[in-house]
């Protein structure tokens, strides 16, 4: 039964736990800690279920699989459900770092706690939901449903200017969304259906429209990843979010761009995406440059972080429409691994945020005198965010240089600066918040990570260091899918510009030689 | 077995460093060295087998990386250059374990300060059994990690701080390249293992690609690329200025990774990669170049330096310039025999430093030494021979008669580096070969220097020092004993294998050279006159050191305070620091700021949100009075947006379906 209808119930579990939730009073502190176990067990056990998909998904095709279909709506409007390599991931992504967030907000969030945990689990419900709709409609539901328990997590329980923060979001995906809409409902009216499996094997969509689909898509996805210049929602957003929120946009929210363009830019629209790939170039390496130096002028650390966020998210973009396999697979696995690094990195600064109340560095200073745990815990991800080998940050951003280095050198050099750069900021904020003699005052007795923090750390710092020694198993359930889309995009791209453009290389990888316009 | 030689050392980082607070800092520091013993001897087992027993392989340990073509594995490969460097690696490593037991006996970090050594030895190890591009890149950046910590392991002092991310981002200009040229090698060959790589690199050669807007020779972008990462990596001319800052250290991490072994990485690559640079021969041009002028350069700047690790640290540098022009006028053996004598007396150099400081209580400025022979006679006998290695003393018997040669080890290697130069056609190895001789001349008078100003002359120690000098405790000096007879005995001892008539059957497949390249032939038929150059400029440079530091030592003070051009221009490293703080450091910091300010809050934020904000707000005012919630607003907006969209669909499906 579970596994019939295994992606419903792992869609709708956390969205259960919410209900269940709602009689409770959290009045009292014994009402309170009711709550919090609650939201966390709901959400670990969810993460238990989706481990089945983990180890039910098979990798040797690119299919989609567990897939559910129902009448929703009524006519061409389904409910329908289903993974495939490119989306399980991100999938276990979510449910992984969903107890993680709620963990990490765990003290932090002393009012209106049940509203707290039920805006995060509903939050949990529509992440999901992205990732597995196989609908337009379904799809559109969820992606625009998980922004809004994100505007009340940032809006309610947020920073000092928290409705400016949200104001900024809200105007930026308005726009997007917006655009997005018209163009759900374009394909809609060429196609005559909504269904997305279908959409992939068979839509063809004409040269002429696909460059406005593509664009209007595109507002939406740039917004989401973010890319340059459409990123300055984003620094504003994390620093007025609470600890757990800014995790969760970090690691899951971000990446529903780069997941927006496989599903859809990549396939469906594949001549505009080859045509429109110089200028997504163009746009990642000035990310990469540009928010790399920005960072390094930072004096709040969540800005920082932020900032590094859309540098490491142009490495993504920059892959993906490198459209071969190092350059995809690269992008998939740096998404990945940013959603867990750059969450651990946020939590890092919530630590000691709620220890002293300020996200200044200089504020800060010579914390491993007097927080050794704490020290070890946050170099691991600052060098998992510098990129070093053996860390899972190296595998992503390593090959979606190799990647966009075969379609065009200019690029993989100047995206390949960002190594030298995120060196820069990354170790010189460590050094300045925790290396260093202990002189402020107020930094005293500040003590070191406690066991829950201790256990939010672990797993993460678990993750972050097998995904950079054998991230292998990412490889295998990705391989299929990607390869998959590869093959149609080229297809595509062969039929529209005649095979003489594409030339096969030898190692089986095409290279566009010339870039002929016709 | 060699599962062991590697991952030993990592095991004893990972308890040392998981679990150094729970054992005693003793526990920690016997459970390290006594690893890296057990490492090292077992590498003397494999270099034994490999070089001398000819058994190559290739271990699989587990795969990494597998996209589309690229597959990449962890993976052990051994062969003679391996083996080599196992034995280099793991010798000095172990040296230093137990040399660091007594010079860090007073610190309170010391299963950390084991644990990041025994961290660094694993990396190199990675790095010198890559068989593929990545997990040398592994290695690479993994000694570089390892290099940082080390280097600020004295966390409370800001200049240890700055150096370390110095060290680290210099590196990383040079991994900037090494990063790109892996990139190009899978363009190229379609694969990073080396093996397929070598084995398709005579068929690619002459194959143009096109760089960034141009078309260059393939093999010569990306074998240029991969140098650009040796020369951070090896402190290289422009990329050098990181190694006399990592001085800020303890000594035996300075011994260790800044003369040893990491630094050493670069030479390694180019051997290693020798199939590709041979077919590269622009690239050997560049290497060669380089590696000259740093020879030079570097021994310049050593000349004055007043602090005495910074003059071994530039001593370092200079030596590496010299297996660097080596390997460009492809004479990767003498390269790597260079390489290999330098890691003793290198080593042995820093150590017997070391003992000095540890003896001075950590004084460094060799103003504030001298007369410390009768004191120390240990340490100034160790350092002595450390320096008669360095400056490659030896009798050339062979020049005029049968009799085999006799010398420490710089007198075989370093003297065959500079034949090698002059025997080359390469269009520059008459550069190098001049340079060197020069290079030779400086060396021996800044190593005597050191020598004369710690050790001889009226001491110039304060009396509060003075009275605690000690000679160094048996822990240290037995490791310094062992670097002694290898600095000693290495050159002679090896000669024969490394660069001699057996070294065909000793490198085997690991160094390819051209088939028409005789140059280790030809560096024995070079003239009497070229041969015994480097002796006479070492003559040369010990005289005046002689005449400077032991007959008038009151000159260098009076010619320092003059500040002559020359003078002030050495002694300032020849202003690299502050040209490069010019265009690069300051510029960054303001343009990033601006980007910051500007680009984002001006521009974007000025134009995009806010300004439009500015309106909305503006509008809803006059429209609407809102006093708060503009959340919920949003909120409603959005869920009316859906539910614009599914109505939309069910009028629309609906009408379809009628």
């Amino acid at each position: 039964m579970i596994l019939s209808n295994l992606i419903t119930v792992i869609l709708f579990l956390p969205a259960a736990v919410a209900l269940l939730m709602i009689p409770i009073s959290d009045d009292t502190e014994h009402g309170k800690s009711n709550v919090r176990n609650l939201a966390l067990f709901g959400s670990l056990f969810t993460f238990a279920v989706s481990l089945f998909l983990l180890f039910q998904f098979d990798t040797t095709t690119p299919d989609f699989q567990f897939v559910e279909q129902y009448a929703w709506l009524g006519g061409g409007i389904n409910y329908k459900v289903g993974v495939d390599g490119i989306s399980v991931l991100f999938v276990i992504l979510t449910t992984a770092l969903t107890p993680v967030a709620i963990l990490a907000g765990w003290d932090a969030i002393q009012s209106r706690v049940k509203e707290y945990m039920i805006a995060f689990l509903i939050l949990e419900t529509a992440m999901i939901g992205v990732f597995v709709a196989l609908d337009l409609v379904l799809f559109y539901v969820f992606f625009e449903a998980g922004l809004i328990p994100m505007f009340l997590i940032i809006g309610v329980w947020g920073g000092p200017r928290r409705v400016y923060a949200s104001f900024k979001f809200f105007l930026y995906t308005l726009l997007g969304s917006v655009l997005m809409l018209i163009a759900l409902i374009a394909m809609y009216g060429i196609s005559g259906t909504t269904d997305i499996e279908v959409l992939l094997r068979e839509g063809s969509f004409g040269p002429a429209i696909q460059t406005w689909l593509f664009l209007a898509f595109f507002a939406s996805f740039a917004v989401k990843m973010p890319m340059w210049p459409v990123h300055t929602w984003l620094p504003d957003a994390h620093v007025e979010a609470p600890t757990a929120g800014s995790v969760i946009l970090a690691a899951i929210l971000l990446k529903m761009g780069g997941y927006g363009f496989l599903r859809f830019s990549l396939p469906m629209f594949p001549i505009a995406s080859d045509m429109f790939a110089p200028m997504v170039f163009a746009l990642s390496v000035i990310a990469i440059v540009y928010t790399s130096l920005v960072a390094l002028a930072q004096e709040d650390m969540k800005k920082l972080i932020a900032y590094s966020s859309v540098a490491h998210m142009g490495f993504v973009t920059m892959g993906i429409f490198a459209a071969n396999m190092q350059g995809i697979q690269g992008g998939i696995i740096q998404m990945i691994s940013h959603g867990i690094v750059s969450g651990a990195l946020f939590i890092c600064v919530g630590i000691i945020y709620d220890r002293m109340h300020t996200r200044m560095i200089a504020d800060y200073g010579g914390l491993v005198n007097r927080m050794p745990v704490y020290a070890f815990a946050f170099m691991v991800f600052t060098l998992a965010n510098v990129g070093l080998p053996g860390t899972s940050g190296f595998v992503g951003e390593f090959l979606t240089i190799v990647g966009v280095f075969q379609v065009n050198t200019w690029v993989a050099l100047i995206a390949a600066t960002g190594v030298i750069l995120s060196a820069g900021y990354a170790l010189w904020l460590y050094r300045r918040v925790v290396f260093g003699e202990l002189v402020k005052d107020a930094l005293k007795a500040i003590p070191d990570m406690g066991l829950r923090e201790k256990v939010v750390m672990a797993p993460l710092i678990a993750a972050t260091i097998i995904l950079g020694v054998y991230p292998i198993p990412m490889f295998d359930i990705t391989a299929a899918s990607v390869e998959n889309l590869i093959q149609e995009y080229r297809a595509d791209l062969a039929a529209h510009y005649g095979p003489d453009e594409v030339m096969v290389a030898e190692a089986g990888l095409s290279l566009r030689l010339t870039g002929g316009v016709e | 077995m060699y599962h062991l030689i590697v991952f030993l050392p990592l095991a004893g980082a990972i308890i040392a460093g998981g679990f150094g607070r729970f054992i005693s800092p003793r526990a920690s520091e016997v459970l390290t060295s006594g690893f890296v013993v057990v490492a090292a001897l077992l590498s003397c087992v494999a270099l034994a087998n490999v070089g001398f027993g000819g058994q190559e392989r290739i271990i699989h340990v587990l795969s990494w990386m597998d996209s589309g073509a690229l597959t990449i594995d962890w993976a052990l490969r051994i062969d003679t250059l391996t083996a080599v460097m196992l034995v280099v690696v793991n010798g000095v490593s172990a040296l230093v374990h137990v040399y660091s037991i007594g010079y860090m006996a007073d610190d309170p970090h010391r299963p950390r300060f084991f644990a990041y050594l025994s961290l660094f030895t694993f990396a190199m190890l990675m790095l010198v059994t890559a068989d593929n591009f990545v997990q040398m890149f592994f290695g690479w950046e993994g000694v570089g990690l390892c290099s940082y910590l080390l280097i600020g392991f004295w966390y409370k002092k800001p200049e240890a701080n700055a150096a370390a991310i110095k060290a680290f981002i210099v590196n990383r200009v040079g991994d900037f390249g090494f990063v790109l040229g892996i990139a190009g090698v899978f363009l190229l060959f379609g694969t990073l293992n080396f093996d397929e790589v070598f084995a398709a690199a005579p068929e690619l050669a002459g194959t143009s690609m096109t760089f960034l807007s141009w078309q260059f020779d393939a093999l010569t972008v990306i074998c240029l690329l991969l140098f650009m990462g040796a020369m951070g990596k090896s402190a290289q001319f422009l990329l050098h200025t990181w190694l006399p800052d990592a001085m800020e250290g303890p000594t035996p991490v300075s011994a260790l990774i800044h003369a040893a072994t990491m630094v050493t990485a670069g030479v390694f690559l180019v051997c290693r990669l020798s199939p590709m640079f041979e077919f590269a021969p622009f690239a050997l041009d560049v290497v060669t170049v380089v590696g000259a002028t740093t020879a030079f350069f570097a021994a310049t700047v050593g000349l004055f330096q007043n602090d005495i690790k910074r003059v071994v640290a530039y001593s370092t540098c200079s030596q590496l310039g010299y297996m660097f022009f080596a390997a460009g006028v492809s004479a990767y053996q003498v390269a790597m025999f260079h390489l290999f004598t330098h890691a003793f007396f290198k080593a042995l150099l820093f150590l017997g430093a070391g003992s000095v400081i540890h003896a001075l209580h950590h004084e460094q400025d060799m103003r504030k030494m001298g007369g410390l022979s009768k004191m120390l006679p240990w340490t100034w006998t160790l350092m002595l021979i450390g320096t008669l290695a360095l400056t490659g003393v030896g009798i050339p018997f062979h020049v005029f008669s049968d009799l085999p040669n006799i010398g420490f080890a710089g007198f075989f290697s370093k003297d065959a580096a500079i034949e090698v130069a002059f025997a080359s056609h390469g269009r520059f190895a008459g550069y190098a070969f001049w340079l060197a001789v020069v290079a030779a001349a400086l060396t021996s008078f800044y190593s005597f220097r050191l020598l004369f100003m710690t050790f001889h002359g009226a001491s110039r120690v304060s009396e509060a020092t003075l009275k605690h000098v000690h000679e160094a405790p048996w822990v240290m000096m037995v490791p310094l004993i062992l670097l002694a007879v290898g600095a000693v005995f290495a050159g002679g001892l090896f000669a024969e294998y490394f660069i001699g008539y057996g070294e065909r059957e000793f490198w085997r497949e690991s160094i390819f050279v051209l088939p028409d390249t005789h140059i280790l032939h030809d560096m024995h038929e070079v003239p009497k006159w070229v041969k015994l150059s480097p002796l006479v400029v070492t003559a040369l440079g010990l005289g005046v050191a002689w005449y400077y530091y032991i007959r008038r030592p009151d000159l260098p003070p009076k010619m320092a305070a003059r500040e002559g051009l020359l003078y002030t221009f050495l002694y300032n490293k020849w202003y690299f620091d502050e040209i490069y703080d010019f265009i690069f450091v300051r510029p960054t910091v303001w343009i990033a700021r601006k980007l910051w300010k500007v680009g984002d809050g001006a521009i974007i934020d000025g134009l995009g949100p806010d300004g439009i904000s500015a309106r909305v707000i503006d509008v809803t005012r006059r429209v609407v009075r809102l006093q708060s919630g503009y959340l919920y607003h949003y909120a409603f907006a959005m869920l009316l947006g859906i539910a614009a969209l599914i109505t939309w669909f069910m009028w629309n499906t609906a009408g379809g379906a009628q």
